[in-house]
């Protein structure tokens, strides 16, 4: 009998041995859907505070066109401490003037991935409550070791790809597709269970929101007007 | 059914396979023979790392002794119990959570064939390949032909309890492969030759000073001004091991989940290490227990709540990776798939042991068991310490090779108040005792507790033989005279007192004080305490009288305790 033959006929013999239980319905009565639309500005605000808690950046737009978004990129690589002359990776199909000076991949290899001051990219959704950007790898967002191997992040938000809980956030990813959910920058809790940012992932991850100003920041997190900063390496 | 022949394939003659087992611990008993089987039950036990080569209590009196440890376990213990508490908090859907994990996890193990025939044929379809493994040295050896046969001498691996539990690391050093761990704690644990002690902070029991000097010891050309501050530790790491990752070309990892309906893998991290060995290796490898399967992508709703938060007290970790097969042009292109039994269907086979297996290794319950704080892990033997542990190893390997560790807790209960998946850990700690019990009568061996307990329960069937006892319990006052405790007890008895105090025996015991004090009044009384034809004109015990001399006399016991 083959190894996957005979593990079959284990965990019949041993769900035979347990009584047969049928299984039981799944009370689903959880929160799924949250207390906003997606896009809401209490939703932006919410995830902007969040990320703050995970020591990331946060840059909101002064709109949403692409010159805008572009003048906020770079806003967000300076934060980052990216110089002008620095070397920045963008994905294919990132759109027009969010980075006009980032190169594009073209399947580098990692060793060469290792050598960009920073990767700027857009996502496919973000969770308000968790502050979790979440990535799919279609145009905009690219392969996943672009967003891993630069030691600085740079990811665009818009505002209606911002949801509340984590069931909405999972309804609009595709489990086909190589996704990563990003929470704040790469981390470890591994000396005496103490939280430290920045191991193997990007050190710095700064996020840049597409929307107008939320109209309620809390005055301590806008210590200037246009630029929050929230950590430095 | 491709997977299956190539499994096949990849060779495992069952005879090599057990030949390969003892590159973990405790390899004694055969995953494969009908000696390793839980009495009656359809599938044979585990092997690997599950067991220690000493019982607990006695493990546990060496770490006792170990303060350095106790310090370390207290501090790190408090301080995710109180991250957890304030997250877990944040959320009023938490029951409801906890409950619709506990239920997608019911749900699963009762139709586990399907869901697992389902994965395989998904996973398949999107360009991944599924094995099977029986136990651990099947596994070990799959993945060792996996290693060979893309011609490297080197893997990056992810933190996986899974192939703690194969001991995979020591199948693959005895192959002539180089394994780096590559999680900070795991890496930690591999560089200072140690084991891991937690099954989310596997270095756990080290602190920072002691992670400085393995650091110094062991990676190459480290400054000896490095600093013992977990920031400046945490960058020694990266350095260390950013080359390894560029140019790794093969990764194994575990699985957090699996989701049967679209084939998708989930791993869990937070330091970016996961991702490196997901994503840049040109072959990955897989290695997942058959009860990490949930049925629908949507089901990961509800443990991406409960984990982060139940692990580590954080609202979402760092990084969730999921990946469906292969996709061109972006990570791995050879992902393969191994799905672990070994013990897990003997496990499932009690109809309340199998809860076991919801657990989604979050690590709540060690942090919180009064018995993990001041012992830690390594006195649990296997790899699964902690409360869950105590349930999980006896049945992966069956209760008689890890016979102690159903005892290993005080049923106080605060594990399942803190699960995330609600598993009633004390009954089943309570049911295995009762397992090991049984099997020991069965057996014919006669443990002192059974005699103790048949003796006592000899005495307590008698009035006259009770009473008898407790006087000649009076003896026992020409001990613990200084400090009102008696700290050791002569054979056999000394056996209770190994580790604990027993309290001085009183003058006077509970019966004798009653018929001296109030045997005459209140035998009447209670004979008929309310009747109005009362003889002695008395309303029975709870007359004012009565109650003033009660409150006089509790106020005097008060005054001589304090």
């Amino acid at each position: 009998m083959s190894a996957r033959e005979e593990i079959l006929r284990r965990v019949r013999a041993a769900n035979a041995a347990a009584g047969q239980p049928a299984p039981p319905r799944v009370p689903r009565d959880y929160r799924i859907g949250g207390d906003h639309p997606a896009g809401h500005p209490e939703l932006v605000r919410r995830l902007s505070a969040r990320l703050g808690d995970y020591r990331a950046g946060v840059v909101p737009t002064a709109g949403p066109s692409a010159p805008e978004v572009g003048a906020a990129v770079r806003a967000a690589l300076t934060l980052a401490g990216v110089g002008a002359a620095d070397p920045v990776l963008v994905p294919p199909g990132l759109p027009d003037g969010w980075c006009p000076q980032g190169i594009v991949d073209d399947a580098f290899a990692a060793s060469v991935l290792g050598g960009f001051a920073a990767v700027v990219t857009g996502c496919a959704a973000a969770c308000a409550e968790t502050g979790t950007l979440a990535l799919d790898g279609s145009p905009g967002q690219g392969r996943r070791a672009l967003t891993l191997v630069p030691d600085r992040h740079v990811c665009v938000v818009r505002a209606e790809q911002v949801v509340a809980t984590v069931p909405e956030l999972l309804a609009r990813l595709d489990p086909g597709r190589p996704l990563t959910l990003v929470s704040g920058p790469s981390a470890t809790s591994d000396i005496e269970l103490h939280r430290v940012e920045g191991v193997h992932g990007p050190r710095t991850l700064v996020v840049v929101l597409v929307a107008p100003p939320p109209p309620a920041f809390p005055p301590a997190r806008e210590p200037r007007p246009g630029v929050e900063k929230r950590h430095q390496t | 059914m491709a997977a299956g022949s190539r499994a096949t394939f990849l060779g495992v003659p069952r005879i090599l396979g057990l030949a390969g087992r003892d590159g973990g611990r405790g390899g004694a008993d055969g995953g494969g023979g009908p000696g390793g089987a839980r009495a009656g039950r359809p599938a044979p036990a585990g092997s690997g790392f599950l067991s220690g080569d000493r019982p607990f209590p006695d493990a546990a009196r060496e770490a006792l002794g170990d303060t350095q440890l106790r310090r370390n376990l207290a501090h790190a213990t408090g301080t995710i119990r109180a991250k957890r508490a304030r997250v877990v908090a944040e959320l009023d859907d938490w029951e409801e959570l906890r409950t619709a994990g506990e239920a997608v996890k019911r749900a699963t193990l009762a139709r586990l064939d399907e869901h697992l025939v389902r994965l395989e044929e998904e996973v398949t379809a999107r360009g991944g390949q599924v094995h099977w493994a029986r136990d651990a040295a099947e596994a070990n050896s799959i993945v060792t032909e996996l290693v060979r046969a893309t011609g490297q001498r080197e893997v990056v691996k992810v933190k996986s309890m899974a192939t703690q539990e194969i001991g995979l690391n020591e199948a693959l050093a005895a192959a002539g492969l180089t394994v780096h761990e590559t999680d900070l704690a795991e890496l930690i644990v591999q560089l200072g030759h140690d084991r891991p002690s937690h099954i989310v902070a596997p270095a756990l029991h080290r602190n920072r000073g002691e992670i400085r000097e393995i650091f110094l010891r062991e990676i190459p050309g480290v400054d000896p001004r490095l600093r013992a501050e977990p920031r400046d530790l945490a960058d020694t790491a990266r350095a260390h091991l950013r080359q390894t990752f560029l140019r790794a070309k093969v990764a194994v990892s575990g699985a957090n989940a699996a989701v049967a309906e679209t084939g998708t893998l989930c791993v869990v991290e937070s330091e970016g290490n996961g991702r490196m060995c997901l994503t840049l290796p040109e072959t990955l490898i897989t290695v997942m227990g058959i009860e990490k399967v949930v049925p629908t992508w949507r089901d990961l709703e509800i443990y991406l709540q409960l984990l982060p938060r139940s692990a580590t007290g954080e609202r979402m970790n760092p990084y969730t990776s999921t990946w469906a097969g292969v996709t061109p042009g972006d990570g791995p292109r050879n992902v393969h798939l191994v799905l672990l039994d070994n013990g897990r269907t003997a496990t499932l086979a009690d109809p309340v042991g199998r809860d076991a297996l919801h657990c989604i290794k979050c690590g709540a319950c060690l942090n919180i068991c009064p018995v993990y704080q001041r012992v830690g892990g390594h006195a649990y033997g296997s790899v699964y310490p902690g409360p869950i542990g105590a349930i999980l190893s006896p049945q992966l390997t069956g209760v008689e090779r890890n016979a102690s560790l159903p005892y290993a807790s005080s049923l106080c209960g605060a594990c399942a108040e803190v699960c995330p998946v609600r598993i009633d850990i004390p009954s089943i700690l309570v049911r295995l005792r009762a397992e090991h019990v049984e099997e020991r009568s069965r057996a014919r061996v006669p443990s002192a507790e059974a005699l103790a307990m048949a003796a006592g329960a000899w005495v307590m069937s008698d009035a006259g033989r009770f009473a008898a006892a407790g006087r000649a319990g009076r003896l026992g006052r020409a001990l613990g005279r200084r400090r009102g405790r008696v700290s050791t007890l002569p054979p056999p008895l000394s056996a209770w007192t190994a580790s604990r105090d027993a309290p001085r025996p009183p003058e006077e015991t509970f019966r004798d004080w009653w018929s001296r004090t109030r045997a005459p009044r209140d035998g009447q009384a209670r004979h008929n305490p309310t009747a109005p034809d009362d003889p002695t004109g008395r309303e029975g015990p709870t007359a004012p009288d009565d109650r003033r001399a009660r409150r006089a006399r509790r106020a005097r016991h008060d005054q001589e305790t304090r």
